[in-house]
């Protein structure tokens, strides 16, 4: 099969969409939804727009993480003035090491 | 029209020829009155249809540059030394993005110890960079190079930026007649620029964009087979050159007395002419010496030199830079295009940062490696004795 390349490297707005680079990092984060006031501080210190606060269907607004293309740069841990995040992790470098 | 001018001028005016769209350019030192005379031209409106923009700094300019070249304006800008170093990442850039920027670089040294004055290592730092290299000898053909860099690097075959090297102060400053090119004959040489891709405000478009390892190799690869292109799309330029405007500079290189010279010179830049001169000299008094003028650096002409060199049974080198560590960079790649045929190798690394070289000192080198006076391999000529202490 042949590959298309574009002279260049050049692309079209809204492709780097399909670039997910949420496999980046080497910790994520995860919201506490109990300890998670809404208050938009991640959102907006988020270097990469990847954590926004949603309305869930019952009503309550939470921080969301977007894996996809969150780096996992803790951020948003550090901001948290409730403490609902914390950084875990990766299944993949959870190794034991004898 | 024949006219004793500067280099600058000469460059400066076969650029306004050339009709560019955008020229940005840092003012300050490292630069050269190529610049200062393009914003004069500017001022007076000699540049029509053009936008002059004076930048921040020599990133500032050849990152201006990057994006006039993407919406597909023709691009011109002029820089030499730490002004190069400093435009080097755009550069590159600009080469991965296959922007045909035209550029001439005033050959001169890098710092520390500060200097402002010529030699090659500024450009031989930019050798793997994918951009196309060429080196002249004389005013007139800078002057005459300058369409023919905008024609190769806008061809849709090639789309690379173009750096055309000069040799600061020995050519740029110096007085020399010039035979300038008129409107007529540039036009019927250089076309207007037709970008195959650019991006409007209807058309936004993304230059360079992210290669993750599964397909960034191929970018290389193509960016490659551009430069490999080029050597043709060059060699057939310069023919045409010829045809058009009837002054002939040669190919990728230009040997004299190859058939049966037993040792051959290699030269690149200004310094050419007067090692020519020593050559014929030296050929008036029976001895079998030729020179090789290296034009094209990049894409190399391998196969050009070693034809060229393929009789021989010595080579010199010219050097005006070194690759610190090993030996000077000409000598590497010409040594590369021998592979496999074993001439006596000798380089001379000689006016570094400008020390003059003196006609008595090529001869001395020529006919010490003639005369099998020195050994096989890297020397510098023309160093006084010297010792390292501490202040």
């Amino acid at each position: 099969m042949v590959m298309n390349i574009t002279l260049g490297g050049i692309s079209k707005p809204h492709s780097s969409k399909n670039m997910k680079t949420g496999d980046w990092g080497t910790e994520y984060p995860v919201v506490d939804e109990e300890k998670c006031t809404a208050c938009k501080t991640c959102e907006h210190l988020c270097p990469d727009g990847c954590i926004v606060v949603v309305k869930k269907e019952d009503g309550e607004k939470v921080a969301v993480p977007d894996y996809d293309y969150c780096k996992g740069c803790g951020v948003c841990f550090t901001v948290c003035p409730a403490d609902a995040i914390k950084m875990e992790l990766k299944e993949m470098y959870r190794l034991e090491v004898c | 029209m024949r006219k004793v001018i500067r280099g600058f001028y000469a460059v400066a005016h076969a650029v306004k020829l050339s009709k560019p769209s955008v020229i940005a350019a840092y003012p300050i030192t490292p630069q050269t009155e190529i610049v200062e005379n393009l914003a004069k031209m500017y001022s007076n409106g000699e540049l029509k249809d053009c936008q002059y923009v004076t930048a921040e700094s020599e990133f500032g300019a050849a990152s201006i540059l990057v994006g006039a070249s993407a919406t597909g304006a023709r691009t011109f800008t002029a820089t030499c030394s730490q002004g190069l170093v400093l435009m080097s990442e755009v550069l590159l850039n600009a080469a991965g993005m296959r922007l045909p920027i035209v550029l001439v670089n005033t050959n001169r040294a890098l710092s520390a110890p500060l200097s402002i004055w010529n030699d090659h290592q500024d450009s031989m730092l930019l050798r793997d960079g994918g951009l196309i290299q060429i080196h002249v000898e004389t005013n007139q053909e800078a002057h005459d190079m300058v369409p023919l860099a905008f024609k190769v690097a806008e061809n849709p075959k090639v789309m690379l930026p173009f750096m055309l090297n000069m040799d600061g102060f020995k050519l740029t400053h110096a007085y020399e007649p010039v035979d300038l090119l008129d409107e007529e004959h540039v036009d019927k040489f250089l076309p207007p620029y037709e970008p195959p891709v650019k991006m409007t405000t209807e058309n936004p478009l993304t230059f360079g964009c992210y290669a993750p390892p599964h397909c960034y190799m191929e970018f290389r690869v193509a960016l490659q087979n551009a430069m490999e292109r080029a050597k043709g799309v060059l060699e057939k330029a310069y023919r045409e050159w010829t045809e058009v405007i009837g002054r002939d500079w040669g190919g990728h290189v230009v040997a004299d007395y190859a058939d049966d010279a037993e040792l051959m010179v290699v030269s690149m830049g200004s310094l050419t002419g007067m090692v020519r001169d020593v050559i014929r000299e030296l050929r008036e008094e029976g001895k079998k010496v030729g020179l090789l003028k290296i034009r094209t650096f990049r894409p190399f002409p391998d196969k050009e030199i070693r034809d060229a060199l393929i009789n021989a049974n010595k080579i010199l080198v010219f050097e005006r830079a070194v690759s610190f560590g090993h030996e000077g960079p000409v000598g590497i790649e010409v040594k590369s295009a021998l592979f496999g045929l074993s001439p006596e190798f000798y380089s001379y690394a000689v006016g570094l940062g400008g020390r003059d070289v003196p006609r008595e000192e090529i001869v001395k080198m020529i006919t010490d490696v003639y005369d099998g006076r020195v050994e096989q391999g890297f020397h510098f000529g023309g160093v006084k004795p010297f010792e390292e202490v501490i202040t």
